[in-house]
Protein backbone atom coordinates (compact mmCIF):
# COMPACT_ATOMS: atom_id res chain seq x y z
CA UNK A 1 0.00 0.00 0.00
CA UNK A 2 2.75 2.28 1.00
CA UNK A 3 4.93 1.28 -1.67
CA UNK A 4 2.46 2.07 -4.03
CA UNK A 5 1.87 5.44 -3.08
CA UNK A 6 5.22 6.06 -3.27
CA UNK A 7 5.40 5.07 -6.90
CA UNK A 8 2.78 7.24 -7.27
CA UNK A 9 4.08 9.82 -6.14
CA UNK A 10 7.51 9.30 -8.02
CA UNK A 11 5.64 9.29 -11.10
CA UNK A 12 3.49 12.17 -10.11
CA UNK A 13 6.67 14.30 -9.71
CA UNK A 14 8.24 13.15 -13.25
CA UNK A 15 5.41 13.99 -14.91
CA UNK A 16 5.39 17.27 -13.62
CA UNK A 17 8.78 17.51 -13.98
CA UNK A 18 8.35 17.24 -17.70
CA UNK A 19 5.24 19.12 -18.26
CA UNK A 20 7.61 22.39 -16.43
CA UNK A 21 10.36 21.35 -18.66
CA UNK A 22 7.91 21.73 -21.67
CA UNK A 23 6.45 25.01 -20.18
CA UNK A 24 10.13 26.36 -20.06
CA UNK A 25 10.92 24.97 -23.77
CA UNK A 26 7.73 26.67 -25.14
CA UNK A 27 8.97 29.96 -23.01
CA UNK A 28 12.39 29.83 -25.09
CA UNK A 29 10.49 28.85 -28.37
CA UNK A 30 8.23 31.89 -28.24
CA UNK A 31 10.63 35.04 -26.61
CA UNK A 32 12.16 35.45 -29.95
CA UNK A 33 8.94 35.08 -32.01
CA UNK A 34 7.07 38.95 -32.87
CA UNK A 35 5.12 39.96 -32.00
CA UNK A 36 6.62 41.69 -28.85
CA UNK A 37 4.62 42.43 -26.21
CA UNK A 38 6.07 45.48 -25.09
CA UNK A 39 4.09 47.51 -23.35
CA UNK A 40 2.42 44.82 -21.28
CA UNK A 41 6.15 44.11 -20.38
CA UNK A 42 6.88 47.45 -19.22
CA UNK A 43 3.37 46.85 -17.22
CA UNK A 44 4.37 43.57 -15.41
CA UNK A 45 8.01 45.16 -15.00
CA UNK A 46 6.35 48.46 -12.88
CA UNK A 47 3.96 45.00 -11.08
CA UNK A 48 7.16 43.34 -9.85
CA UNK A 49 10.11 45.54 -9.42
CA UNK A 50 8.48 49.02 -8.37
CA UNK A 51 5.24 47.18 -6.32
CA UNK A 52 7.56 45.34 -4.35
CA UNK A 53 10.05 48.10 -3.27
CA UNK A 54 8.69 48.96 0.29
CA UNK A 55 8.61 45.23 1.32
CA UNK A 56 11.59 44.18 -0.22
CA UNK A 57 13.18 47.64 1.35
CA UNK A 58 11.69 46.90 4.53
CA UNK A 59 12.81 43.23 4.69
CA UNK A 60 16.17 44.25 3.29
CA UNK A 61 16.43 46.99 6.40
CA UNK A 62 15.46 44.93 9.23
CA UNK A 63 17.76 41.92 7.63
CA UNK A 64 20.74 44.32 8.45
CA UNK A 65 19.55 45.70 11.44
CA UNK A 66 19.52 41.97 13.07
CA UNK A 67 22.24 40.48 11.58
CA UNK A 68 24.03 43.22 12.97
CA UNK A 69 22.80 42.97 16.32
CA UNK A 70 23.12 39.21 16.35
CA UNK A 71 26.88 39.21 15.36
CA UNK A 72 28.21 42.09 17.23
CA UNK A 73 28.54 40.85 20.95
CA UNK A 74 30.38 37.22 19.55
CA UNK A 75 32.56 39.78 17.49
CA UNK A 76 33.39 41.91 20.19
CA UNK A 77 34.11 39.21 22.42
CA UNK A 78 37.06 38.54 19.75
CA UNK A 79 38.28 41.82 19.49
CA UNK A 80 36.88 41.86 16.35
CA UNK A 81 34.23 45.09 15.94
CA UNK A 82 36.53 46.33 13.04
CA UNK A 83 35.34 43.28 11.34
CA UNK A 84 31.87 43.73 11.36
CA UNK A 85 31.24 45.52 8.19
CA UNK A 86 32.95 43.15 6.25
CA UNK A 87 31.51 40.58 7.73
CA UNK A 88 27.91 41.98 7.42
CA UNK A 89 28.42 43.15 3.49
CA UNK A 90 29.92 39.90 2.34
CA UNK A 91 27.31 37.80 4.21
CA UNK A 92 24.06 40.41 2.65
CA UNK A 93 26.07 40.56 -0.78
CA UNK A 94 27.04 36.52 -1.48
CA UNK A 95 23.99 35.09 0.25
CA UNK A 96 21.22 36.62 2.29
CA UNK A 97 19.78 39.55 0.60
CA UNK A 98 19.63 37.14 -2.77
CA UNK A 99 18.32 33.92 -0.93
CA UNK A 100 15.74 36.48 1.33
CA UNK A 101 14.61 38.82 -0.97
CA UNK A 102 14.30 35.98 -3.50
CA UNK A 103 11.98 34.13 -1.06
CA UNK A 104 9.87 37.24 -0.42
CA UNK A 105 9.18 37.75 -4.05
CA UNK A 106 8.14 34.09 -4.25
CA UNK A 107 5.77 34.86 -1.81
CA UNK A 108 4.25 37.42 -2.98
CA UNK A 109 5.13 38.03 -7.04
CA UNK A 110 5.08 33.85 -7.65
CA UNK A 111 2.09 33.80 -5.63
CA UNK A 112 0.15 36.92 -7.17
CA UNK A 113 1.15 35.31 -11.13
CA UNK A 114 -0.37 32.01 -10.48
CA UNK A 115 -3.61 33.15 -8.78
CA UNK A 116 -4.03 35.92 -11.65
CA UNK A 117 -3.24 33.58 -13.90
CA UNK A 118 -5.84 30.56 -12.68
CA UNK A 119 -8.64 32.99 -12.22
CA UNK A 120 -7.80 33.82 -15.35
CA UNK A 121 -7.75 30.20 -16.94
CA UNK A 122 -11.09 29.19 -14.75
CA UNK A 123 -12.62 32.40 -15.88
CA UNK A 124 -12.49 31.45 -19.38
CA UNK A 125 -10.24 35.12 -19.66
CA UNK A 126 -7.08 33.17 -21.68
CA UNK A 127 -9.75 31.04 -24.00
CA UNK A 128 -11.25 34.24 -25.10
CA UNK A 129 -7.60 35.19 -25.97
CA UNK A 130 -6.68 32.66 -27.92
CA UNK A 131 -10.44 32.76 -29.70
CA UNK A 132 -9.67 36.33 -30.66
CA UNK A 133 -6.50 35.32 -32.81
CA UNK A 134 -3.86 36.56 -29.94
CA UNK A 135 -1.70 34.26 -28.60
CA UNK A 136 -1.94 34.31 -24.95
CA UNK A 137 1.54 32.72 -23.80
CA UNK A 138 3.34 34.98 -25.50
CA UNK A 139 1.29 37.67 -23.93
CA UNK A 140 0.99 36.54 -20.18
CA UNK A 141 3.64 34.17 -19.76
CA UNK A 142 6.28 35.81 -22.05
CA UNK A 143 6.29 39.27 -20.58
CA UNK A 144 5.44 37.83 -16.58
CA UNK A 145 8.96 35.52 -16.87
CA UNK A 146 10.75 38.44 -18.74
CA UNK A 147 9.83 40.58 -16.32
CA UNK A 148 10.81 38.63 -12.97
CA UNK A 149 14.03 37.92 -14.62
CA UNK A 150 14.91 41.21 -14.74
CA UNK A 151 13.36 42.86 -11.89
CA UNK A 152 14.72 40.10 -9.16
CA UNK A 153 18.31 41.43 -9.48
CA UNK A 154 17.10 45.06 -9.33
CA UNK A 155 14.95 44.13 -6.15
CA UNK A 156 18.05 42.10 -4.47
CA UNK A 157 20.12 44.98 -5.48
CA UNK A 158 18.12 47.16 -3.72
CA UNK A 159 17.77 44.96 -0.36
CA UNK A 160 21.47 44.24 -0.11
CA UNK A 161 21.85 48.42 -0.28
CA UNK A 162 19.11 48.88 2.59
CA UNK A 163 20.56 45.99 4.07
CA UNK A 164 23.72 47.96 4.80
CA UNK A 165 21.95 51.06 5.52
CA UNK A 166 20.43 49.80 8.50
CA UNK A 167 23.99 47.55 9.62
CA UNK A 168 25.50 50.60 8.82
CA UNK A 169 22.97 52.79 11.85
CA UNK A 170 23.10 49.62 14.49
CA UNK A 171 27.33 50.06 14.12
CA UNK A 172 27.40 53.99 14.21
CA UNK A 173 24.72 54.01 17.63
CA UNK A 174 27.07 51.30 18.80
CA UNK A 175 30.18 52.08 17.63
CA UNK A 176 30.13 55.70 16.60
CA UNK A 177 31.11 54.42 13.20
CA UNK A 178 31.41 57.22 10.11
CA UNK A 179 29.07 56.58 6.64
CA UNK A 180 32.39 56.85 4.84
CA UNK A 181 34.24 54.59 6.90
CA UNK A 182 31.76 52.11 7.40
CA UNK A 183 30.84 51.65 3.36
CA UNK A 184 34.61 51.96 2.87
CA UNK A 185 35.34 49.07 4.89
CA UNK A 186 32.50 47.31 3.37
CA UNK A 187 33.75 47.46 -0.22
CA UNK A 188 37.53 47.10 0.85
CA UNK A 189 36.73 43.61 1.62
CA UNK A 190 34.31 42.60 -1.36
CA UNK A 191 36.08 40.62 -4.09
CA UNK A 192 34.90 40.16 -7.73
CA UNK A 193 33.83 36.66 -6.80
CA UNK A 194 31.49 37.72 -3.96
CA UNK A 195 29.43 40.01 -6.29
CA UNK A 196 29.81 38.61 -10.07
CA UNK A 197 28.22 34.94 -9.21
CA UNK A 198 25.81 36.62 -6.01
CA UNK A 199 24.37 38.32 -9.20
CA UNK A 200 24.60 36.16 -11.90
CA UNK A 201 21.94 33.77 -9.38
CA UNK A 202 19.40 36.53 -8.82
CA UNK A 203 18.86 36.34 -12.50
CA UNK A 204 18.37 32.43 -11.91
CA UNK A 205 15.88 33.36 -9.38
CA UNK A 206 13.83 35.58 -10.90
CA UNK A 207 13.03 32.91 -13.68
CA UNK A 208 12.07 30.51 -11.56
CA UNK A 209 9.97 32.62 -9.60
CA UNK A 210 7.97 33.59 -13.23
CA UNK A 211 7.86 30.38 -14.90
CA UNK A 212 6.80 28.25 -11.80
CA UNK A 213 3.99 30.66 -11.40
CA UNK A 214 3.38 31.12 -14.71
CA UNK A 215 3.61 27.40 -15.06
CA UNK A 216 0.57 26.67 -12.35
CA UNK A 217 -1.47 29.38 -13.22
CA UNK A 218 -1.44 28.22 -16.65
CA UNK A 219 -2.27 25.14 -16.44
CA UNK A 220 -4.73 25.13 -12.91
CA UNK A 221 -7.77 22.99 -13.10
CA UNK A 222 -10.96 22.18 -11.19
CA UNK A 223 -12.09 25.51 -10.47
CA UNK A 224 -11.92 28.19 -7.90
CA UNK A 225 -10.15 25.38 -6.23
CA UNK A 226 -7.60 25.12 -8.42
CA UNK A 227 -7.13 28.69 -8.09
CA UNK A 228 -5.94 28.59 -4.50
CA UNK A 229 -3.99 25.60 -4.92
CA UNK A 230 -1.82 26.96 -8.15
CA UNK A 231 -1.13 29.88 -6.14
CA UNK A 232 0.08 27.91 -2.85
CA UNK A 233 1.84 25.38 -5.14
CA UNK A 234 3.36 28.49 -7.09
CA UNK A 235 5.31 29.39 -3.63
CA UNK A 236 6.01 26.00 -2.19
CA UNK A 237 7.94 24.33 -5.62
CA UNK A 238 9.30 28.00 -6.31
CA UNK A 239 10.76 28.24 -2.80
CA UNK A 240 12.28 24.65 -2.95
CA UNK A 241 13.52 25.36 -6.39
CA UNK A 242 15.41 28.63 -5.08
CA UNK A 243 16.84 26.44 -2.33
CA UNK A 244 18.42 24.18 -5.04
CA UNK A 245 19.37 26.58 -7.61
CA UNK A 246 21.78 28.57 -4.60
CA UNK A 247 23.09 25.06 -3.59
CA UNK A 248 23.93 24.75 -7.25
CA UNK A 249 25.27 28.66 -7.97
CA UNK A 250 27.28 28.07 -4.56
CA UNK A 251 28.90 24.70 -5.78
CA UNK A 252 29.53 26.41 -9.37
CA UNK A 253 31.15 29.93 -7.68
CA UNK A 254 33.42 27.66 -5.34
CA UNK A 255 34.89 25.74 -8.11
CA UNK A 256 35.79 29.02 -10.12
CA UNK A 257 37.02 30.36 -6.74
CA UNK A 258 38.98 27.18 -6.24
CA UNK A 259 40.43 27.46 -9.31
CA UNK B 1 -27.95 6.26 -30.47
CA UNK B 2 -29.53 4.95 -33.60
CA UNK B 3 -29.54 7.63 -36.25
CA UNK B 4 -32.29 6.18 -38.06
CA UNK B 5 -34.93 6.72 -34.90
CA UNK B 6 -33.68 10.93 -35.74
CA UNK B 7 -35.61 13.45 -37.50
CA UNK B 8 -33.38 14.91 -39.33
CA UNK B 9 -34.31 17.26 -42.61
CA UNK B 10 -31.15 18.25 -43.13
CA UNK B 11 -30.81 21.43 -44.74
CA UNK B 12 -28.83 22.05 -48.10
CA UNK B 13 -27.07 24.63 -50.00
CA UNK B 14 -29.88 24.20 -52.87
CA UNK B 15 -32.54 24.91 -50.20
CA UNK B 16 -31.30 27.76 -48.90
CA UNK B 17 -29.53 29.33 -52.13
CA UNK B 18 -26.08 30.10 -49.64
CA UNK B 19 -22.74 28.79 -49.14
CA UNK B 20 -22.45 26.85 -45.79
CA UNK B 21 -19.94 29.23 -43.36
CA UNK B 22 -19.54 26.12 -41.29
CA UNK B 23 -20.16 22.79 -42.45
CA UNK B 24 -19.13 20.10 -39.76
CA UNK B 25 -19.45 16.42 -40.71
CA UNK B 26 -19.53 13.29 -38.61
CA UNK B 27 -17.24 14.75 -35.84
CA UNK B 28 -16.44 12.81 -32.59
CA UNK B 29 -15.06 14.03 -29.42
CA UNK B 30 -14.09 12.01 -26.28
CA UNK B 31 -12.96 12.89 -22.74
CA UNK B 32 -11.28 9.90 -21.89
CA UNK B 33 -14.26 7.04 -21.91
CA UNK B 34 -17.07 9.91 -22.16
CA UNK B 35 -18.01 9.71 -25.41
CA UNK B 36 -19.67 12.92 -25.66
CA UNK B 37 -20.17 14.11 -29.18
CA UNK B 38 -20.75 10.99 -32.08
CA UNK B 39 -20.87 11.89 -35.13
CA UNK B 40 -22.89 15.18 -35.11
CA UNK B 41 -23.06 17.09 -38.27
CA UNK B 42 -24.27 20.70 -39.18
CA UNK B 43 -24.10 23.62 -42.01
CA UNK B 44 -24.37 26.97 -40.73
CA UNK B 45 -25.38 29.58 -43.99
CA UNK B 46 -25.00 32.91 -44.48
CA UNK B 47 -27.04 35.23 -42.89
CA UNK B 48 -28.74 32.55 -40.62
CA UNK B 49 -29.50 32.52 -36.97
CA UNK B 50 -29.22 28.23 -36.13
CA UNK B 51 -29.97 27.53 -32.52
CA UNK B 52 -28.62 24.51 -30.98
CA UNK B 53 -30.35 23.34 -27.68
CA UNK B 54 -29.84 19.75 -25.86
CA UNK B 55 -28.93 18.99 -22.28
CA UNK B 56 -26.50 19.72 -20.00
CA UNK B 57 -23.53 17.49 -20.49
CA UNK B 58 -24.90 16.94 -24.18
CA UNK B 59 -21.93 18.48 -26.37
CA UNK B 60 -22.83 21.71 -27.20
CA UNK B 61 -20.33 24.30 -25.58
CA UNK B 62 -17.57 21.30 -26.29
CA UNK B 63 -18.94 21.57 -30.32
CA UNK B 64 -18.69 25.41 -30.08
CA UNK B 65 -14.99 25.07 -28.75
CA UNK B 66 -13.99 22.51 -31.46
CA UNK B 67 -14.90 24.74 -33.70
CA UNK B 68 -12.77 27.51 -32.80
CA UNK B 69 -10.30 24.98 -32.08
CA UNK B 70 -9.78 25.33 -28.29
CA UNK B 71 -10.79 21.59 -28.35
CA UNK B 72 -9.21 19.38 -30.96
CA UNK B 73 -11.98 16.75 -32.11
CA UNK B 74 -10.99 13.40 -32.62
CA UNK B 75 -12.32 12.22 -36.07
CA UNK B 76 -14.60 14.13 -38.63
CA UNK B 77 -14.89 17.07 -40.65
CA UNK B 78 -14.53 20.66 -39.67
CA UNK B 79 -14.59 23.76 -42.18
CA UNK B 80 -14.90 27.14 -41.24
CA UNK B 81 -15.24 29.54 -44.46
CA UNK B 82 -13.93 26.70 -46.44
CA UNK B 83 -10.72 26.03 -44.21
CA UNK B 84 -10.13 22.23 -42.46
CA UNK B 85 -10.09 23.95 -39.27
CA UNK B 86 -7.26 20.81 -38.25
CA UNK B 87 -4.99 20.98 -41.18
CA UNK B 88 -4.44 25.10 -40.26
CA UNK B 89 -0.66 26.24 -38.49
CA UNK B 90 -1.54 28.53 -35.96
CA UNK B 91 -1.09 31.98 -38.26
CA UNK B 92 -3.46 30.40 -40.46
CA UNK B 93 -6.22 29.65 -37.13
CA UNK B 94 -5.05 32.94 -35.65
CA UNK B 95 -5.96 34.86 -38.92
CA UNK B 96 -9.46 32.44 -39.23
CA UNK B 97 -10.39 33.10 -35.72
CA UNK B 98 -10.94 36.77 -36.47
CA UNK B 99 -13.42 35.83 -38.85
CA UNK B 100 -15.48 34.20 -35.62
CA UNK B 101 -16.79 35.92 -32.63
CA UNK B 102 -17.04 34.03 -29.45
CA UNK B 103 -19.24 35.34 -26.89
CA UNK B 104 -18.40 33.33 -24.28
CA UNK B 105 -21.19 32.19 -20.96
CA UNK B 106 -19.62 33.75 -18.51
CA UNK B 107 -19.02 36.94 -20.69
CA UNK B 108 -14.67 36.24 -20.28
CA UNK B 109 -14.23 40.17 -20.29
CA UNK B 110 -10.20 40.78 -19.13
CA UNK B 111 -10.72 41.65 -15.46
CA UNK B 112 -7.55 43.87 -15.28
CA UNK B 113 -8.62 45.77 -18.21
CA UNK B 114 -11.30 48.78 -18.39
CA UNK B 115 -13.51 48.41 -21.14
CA UNK B 116 -11.86 50.39 -23.20
CA UNK B 117 -8.78 48.34 -22.86
CA UNK B 118 -11.09 45.11 -23.60
CA UNK B 119 -12.67 46.37 -26.79
CA UNK B 120 -8.71 47.84 -27.77
CA UNK B 121 -7.10 44.54 -27.53
CA UNK B 122 -8.18 42.61 -30.33
CA UNK B 123 -7.95 45.97 -32.19
CA UNK B 124 -4.15 46.51 -31.48
CA UNK B 125 -3.43 42.83 -32.32
CA UNK B 126 -5.24 42.51 -35.87
CA UNK B 127 -6.14 46.49 -36.59
CA UNK B 128 -2.07 47.22 -35.74
CA UNK B 129 -2.19 50.42 -38.54
CA UNK B 130 -5.10 51.86 -37.52
CA UNK B 131 -4.50 55.35 -36.25
CA UNK B 132 -5.68 55.93 -32.49
CA UNK B 133 -8.88 58.67 -33.96
CA UNK B 134 -10.20 55.58 -35.76
CA UNK B 135 -9.58 52.91 -33.03
CA UNK B 136 -11.29 55.41 -30.91
CA UNK B 137 -14.42 55.80 -33.35
CA UNK B 138 -14.39 52.21 -33.44
CA UNK B 139 -14.94 51.57 -29.84
CA UNK B 140 -17.57 53.91 -29.13
CA UNK B 141 -19.57 52.55 -32.06
CA UNK B 142 -19.32 49.10 -30.76
CA UNK B 143 -20.22 50.35 -26.91
CA UNK B 144 -23.06 52.52 -28.76
CA UNK B 145 -24.61 49.66 -30.49
CA UNK B 146 -24.63 47.28 -26.65
CA UNK B 147 -26.24 50.77 -25.48
CA UNK B 148 -22.83 51.18 -23.12
CA UNK B 149 -21.00 54.16 -24.10
CA UNK B 150 -21.31 55.77 -20.52
CA UNK B 151 -19.46 52.76 -19.42
CA UNK B 152 -16.01 52.97 -21.59
CA UNK B 153 -13.43 54.20 -18.11
CA UNK B 154 -15.23 51.33 -16.02
CA UNK B 155 -13.74 47.78 -15.14
CA UNK B 156 -15.41 44.76 -15.84
CA UNK B 157 -15.75 44.26 -11.61
CA UNK B 158 -18.02 47.66 -11.41
CA UNK B 159 -20.66 46.57 -14.55
CA UNK B 160 -23.40 43.99 -13.40
CA UNK B 161 -23.71 40.75 -15.39
CA UNK B 162 -25.92 42.03 -18.13
CA UNK B 163 -23.69 44.81 -18.50
CA UNK B 164 -20.03 42.31 -18.69
CA UNK B 165 -22.21 40.01 -21.55
CA UNK B 166 -23.14 43.44 -23.65
CA UNK B 167 -19.53 44.40 -23.69
CA UNK B 168 -18.05 41.10 -24.36
CA UNK B 169 -20.38 41.35 -27.43
CA UNK B 170 -19.62 44.65 -28.16
CA UNK B 171 -15.81 42.91 -28.18
CA UNK B 172 -16.69 40.20 -30.26
CA UNK B 173 -18.13 42.45 -32.52
CA UNK B 174 -15.43 44.76 -33.09
CA UNK B 175 -13.17 42.80 -35.46
CA UNK B 176 -16.71 42.61 -37.39
CA UNK B 177 -16.79 38.37 -37.45
CA UNK B 178 -18.63 37.03 -40.28
CA UNK B 179 -19.76 34.22 -37.98
CA UNK B 180 -20.45 34.76 -34.55
CA UNK B 181 -21.26 31.72 -31.89
CA UNK B 182 -23.01 32.63 -28.94
CA UNK B 183 -22.14 30.03 -25.84
CA UNK B 184 -25.46 30.02 -23.77
CA UNK B 185 -25.93 34.24 -24.50
CA UNK B 186 -28.89 34.41 -21.58
CA UNK B 187 -27.96 32.24 -18.88
CA UNK B 188 -27.51 33.51 -15.48
CA UNK B 189 -29.36 36.93 -16.47
CA UNK B 190 -33.16 37.70 -15.26
CA UNK B 191 -35.82 37.84 -17.42
CA UNK B 192 -35.73 41.40 -17.93
CA UNK B 193 -32.19 41.00 -18.96
CA UNK B 194 -32.41 38.11 -21.05
CA UNK B 195 -34.64 39.85 -23.04
CA UNK B 196 -32.75 42.89 -23.83
CA UNK B 197 -29.70 40.55 -24.90
CA UNK B 198 -31.87 38.61 -27.31
CA UNK B 199 -33.00 41.61 -28.85
CA UNK B 200 -29.35 43.02 -29.17
CA UNK B 201 -28.11 39.55 -30.83
CA UNK B 202 -31.17 40.53 -33.30
CA UNK B 203 -30.05 43.74 -33.86
CA UNK B 204 -26.48 42.71 -34.31
CA UNK B 205 -27.62 39.87 -36.92
CA UNK B 206 -29.13 43.02 -38.87
CA UNK B 207 -26.32 45.48 -38.29
CA UNK B 208 -23.24 43.55 -39.17
CA UNK B 209 -24.81 40.68 -41.09
CA UNK B 210 -23.78 37.83 -39.33
CA UNK B 211 -24.65 34.31 -39.06
CA UNK B 212 -24.67 33.26 -35.82
CA UNK B 213 -24.41 29.92 -34.07
CA UNK B 214 -26.29 30.02 -30.66
CA UNK B 215 -26.48 27.32 -27.61
CA UNK B 216 -28.91 27.30 -25.43
CA UNK B 217 -31.27 26.52 -22.85
CA UNK B 218 -33.68 28.97 -23.05
CA UNK B 219 -36.68 28.39 -25.38
CA UNK B 220 -38.11 31.70 -25.25
CA UNK B 221 -34.53 33.27 -26.48
CA UNK B 222 -34.76 29.90 -29.26
CA UNK B 223 -37.92 30.85 -30.37
CA UNK B 224 -37.23 34.79 -30.81
CA UNK B 225 -33.68 34.25 -32.45
CA UNK B 226 -33.93 31.26 -34.13
CA UNK B 227 -33.90 30.34 -38.26
CA UNK B 228 -33.71 26.93 -37.82
CA UNK B 229 -32.92 24.69 -34.61
CA UNK B 230 -31.02 21.51 -33.88
CA UNK B 231 -31.70 19.31 -31.10
CA UNK B 232 -28.73 17.95 -29.51
CA UNK B 233 -29.21 14.18 -27.54
CA UNK B 234 -26.36 11.71 -26.77
CA UNK B 235 -23.88 13.87 -28.84
CA UNK B 236 -25.81 13.32 -32.14
CA UNK B 237 -28.70 15.58 -34.13
CA UNK B 238 -31.81 14.25 -32.73
CA UNK B 239 -33.82 16.75 -34.41
CA UNK B 240 -33.57 19.18 -37.13
CA UNK B 241 -36.06 21.97 -38.21
CA UNK B 242 -37.73 25.46 -37.94
CA UNK B 243 -39.19 26.32 -34.17
CA UNK B 244 -42.52 25.31 -35.09
CA UNK B 245 -41.91 22.75 -36.61
CA UNK B 246 -40.00 21.31 -33.66
CA UNK B 247 -42.46 22.02 -31.23
CA UNK B 248 -45.52 20.04 -32.99
CA UNK B 249 -43.01 17.17 -33.13
CA UNK B 250 -44.73 14.86 -31.08
CA UNK B 251 -41.51 12.43 -29.83
CA UNK B 252 -41.39 13.00 -26.51
CA UNK B 253 -37.69 13.81 -26.75
CA UNK B 254 -38.20 16.71 -28.79
CA UNK B 255 -41.38 17.37 -26.72
CA UNK B 256 -39.12 17.61 -23.35
CA UNK B 257 -37.69 20.90 -24.60
CA UNK B 258 -40.67 22.47 -25.25
CA UNK B 259 -42.21 21.73 -22.04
Amino acid sequence: MAEGSIWKNINIFLEETGTISRFTGRFFKEVWRPPYEFREFIRQCYQVGYESLILVGVTGFIMGVVLTLQTRPTMSDFGAEGMMPSMVGIAIIREIGPVITALICAGKIGSGIGAELGSMKVTEQIAAMEVSGTNPFKYLVVTRVMATTLMIPLLVIFADTVGLIGSYLVENAKGDVSFRLYFTKVFDFLQFGDVWPATIKTFFFGFAIGIIGCYKGYTSKKGTAGVGRAANSAVVITSMVLFVLDFIAVLIADIFYEL
Amino acid sequence: MDTANTHINETTESDTGRKPLILIEDVHKSFGSNHVIRGFKLKLFENENLVIVGKSGSGKSVLLKCIVRLEEMDSGTLQVLGKDIDQLDQYELDQLRTEIGFLFQGSALYDSMTVRENLQFPLRRHRARMIKEDEEKLILEALTNVGLAHAIDLMPAELSGGMKRRVALARTLILRPKIILYDEPTSGLDPITAKEIIELILHVQKEYNAAAMIITHDMDCARVISNRMIILVDGINYAEGTYEELSTMEDPKVQAFFK
